[in-house]
């Protein structure tokens, strides 16, 4: 499996990442040398194995928290770190669908 | 029979499903530990989690996930013991995270169905694909600033039940059964407040049309419709341009589209597919939840009685389908009518809450949580009619004046008089009063002319200022007039 230079581009446009041309050319190769670990990995013998849901191993459980409110009234730390603050309300270019 | 759309190259069917996103009603958010009320100052119900801060764990909400089963035990759908939560890849200027928690591959609930009841007194079922557990998104301002937005994220991580229909609607009148039958299933159990005008039920219409026959043709789905009156228009107005598109040579492009309430017509909202693409993978912050079906079954042990075992219920007592069915959409009115017919004739308890306390509630615009004369009191009245100290034209007169004054039936008895008369003497004494003052129609009647026998009645009834038992006038007069 290879990806090519489009590809990449839409993925990083997904991601919201602008790339310069040469930056492509250079992640596509190393994109492409991820790929090849993955495939590599599916060599291996999983017959048998549980599959895991991520890197927590099988037997750890999802904890539980009880519905009750613990945290929140606190706008001003909330808001502290944003660029452009309005009221008690952040402030964002305008999005209009 | 078949809905259709009347085209110029004839009839189209019209193919709908729905995605009814439900807030949770739960005290704290889905994965921390913010409040979810709502109407409360900006950002002030937001947690570090909900504001997509790095670092910071999802921890899950019990309560929500009893409240999805509920829903899904409701939904008379397979509980999932196994789930698990992914993350939606977008960029929004309301979702800090840059990302939804939500459940993609493994819903916590599969398979359903709901029975809805069309105007015509069919039913019909409609199929549940899943109901999956995700975050809110926090809300958007755009008519606070000219070239700015305002984002509040109190609602952001808010805990939603999106539940998924088959495409087995084919009218807008069945579109807004389900999505009204939903609401009374969630009302019933408490896991919505079925809210629409505070966004706690939003609807994704998905719309399609086609030939009588045919498979399903490209759908298009008209985004976060927010009432069951705009989810019936929407499906009707979408259907419309997608025939107008065909019909004119043109082909209906899967796309998100909008509902313009004030217009009435659909519009285009997002033009790039990449905005579709969302990259779905597992949530490497939470593990799958795993279900204990003990807990479960205890769930399902707890659940209230639902809207169609209470409707059967009624019916079993005696009531019409109908009255069953209207008693039974808001649990509130259900609860008001059982304390009416505690111990009473079901089915006058049923005529005079559908009947005359329905009237009252229009007339004076007011809802079965403020109701304008107390169950209670409606019991005893129906206990004075039945005892026969009322007549049916008396009761009548007592309930208006329990809605003027909120005063027992009993206390406005005594203290207007309104008694009913049922002393023979008495009612006998004023049959003679009229026959006497009528001499001339007393002869007439005798002389074959029967249809006068109403005007003796009504005379009677208005010298006796309408107290006098019908029955006892009646047959008073019968047997004086010969």
């Amino acid at each position: 499996m290879s990806l090519d230079a489009a590809t990449v581009r839409r993925v990083a446009n997904l991601a919201r990442l602008r790339l310069e041309e040469t930056e492509v050319e250079k992640l596509q190769a190393e994109l492409n040398g991820i790929l090849g670990w993955i495939e590599q990995l599916q060599q291996v013998d999983t017959e048998g194995v549980e599959p895991m849901a991520g890197g927590a191993p099988v037997e750890v459980k999802l904890p539980w928290r009880a519905d009750a409110v613990t945290d929140g009234a606190q706008a001003e730390k909330v808001l502290a770190n944003a660029p452009d603050r309005e009221g008690d309300y952040f402030g964002v270019p305008k999005v209009v669908e | 029979m078949t809905y259709t759309i009347e085209g110029e190259t004839g009839p189209w069917e019209v193919v709908i499903g729905l995605e009814v996103h439900a807030q949770v009603t739960s005290h704290a958010k889905l994965f921390s530990g913010a409040a979810t009320a709502f109407g409360a100052e900006p950002n002030s119900q937001v947690s570090f989690v909900d504001a997509g801060f790095p670092g910071m764990l999802p921890v899950i909400n019990e309560a929500c996930i009893a409240q999805a089963v509920r829903t899904g035990l409701g939904l008379n759908a397979e509980i999932h013991l196994w789930s698990r939560f992914d993350r939606k890849n977008y960029f929004y200027a309301d979702l800090p995270q840059g990302y939804q928690i939500s459940q993609y591959a493994h819903p916590i609930v599969g398979k359903g169905e709901v029975e809805v009841t069309l105007a015509d007194g069919s039913t019909k079922i409609i199929g549940v694909t899943r109901l999956h557990l995700e975050q809110d998104a926090g809300k958007s301002l755009h008519d606070q600033h000219p070239t700015k937005s305002f984002i509040d994220l109190n609602r952001s991580g808010v805990a939603l039940m999106e539940i998924v229909s088959e495409p087995d609607m084919r009218s807008p009148e069945e579109a807004g059964a389900y999505l009204a039958k939903l609401r009374q299933i969630m009302r019933y159990l408490g896991t919505c407040d079925g809210n629409m005008d505070e966004g706690s039920m939003r609807a994704d219409v998905n719309v399609s049309v086609r030939k009588a026959g045919e498979g399903f043709r490209t759908r298009c789905e008209v985004k976060n419709v927010n009432s069951i009156r705009f989810v019936m228009q929407a499906v009707e107005a979408e259907a419309r341009r997608q025939i107008e598109v065909w019909e004119s040579g043109g082909t209906v492009e899967q796309e998100t589209r909008l509902f313009d309430t004030a217009r009435g017509v659909t519009r285009s909202m997002r033009s790039k597919e990449d905005a579709h693409d969302y990259r779905y993978f597992p949530d490497p912050d939470l593990p799958p939840l795993v279900l204990e079906q003990s807990w479960v079954e205890q769930l399902k042990a707890s659940l209230p009685e639902l809207p169609d075992q209470r409707r059967a219920r009624y019916v079993a007592m005696g009531l019409s389908p109908y009255d069953a069915h209207v008693l039974t959409i808001e649990r509130e009115t259900a609860t008001f009518f059982e304390t009416v017919a505690k111990g009473r004739d079901a089915k006058v308890a049923a005529n005079w809450v559908t009947g005359d306390f329905f009237a009252a509630l229009n007339r004076l615009k007011r809802d079965i949580s403020d109701p304008p004369v107390t169950a209670q009191h409606l019991g005893e009245l129906l206990d004075l009619l039945a005892d026969k100290t009322l007549s049916g034209a008396l009761a009548k007169q007592v309930f208006e004046a329990m809605i003027e004054t909120g005063q027992a039936p009993s206390v406005i008895v005594e203290e207007r008089g309104l008694r009913q008369v049922t002393d023979t003497g008495a009612i006998e004494a004023a049959v003679d009063a009229i026959m006497a003052a009528n001499a001339d129609k007393v002869a007439e009647y005798r002389g074959g002319k029967e249809k006068l026998f109403g005007f003796f009645v009504g005379q009677t009834m208005k010298a006796m200022a309408g107290k006098g038992n019908p029955a006892l006038v009646n047959e008073v007069l019968k047997a004086k007039l010969g």
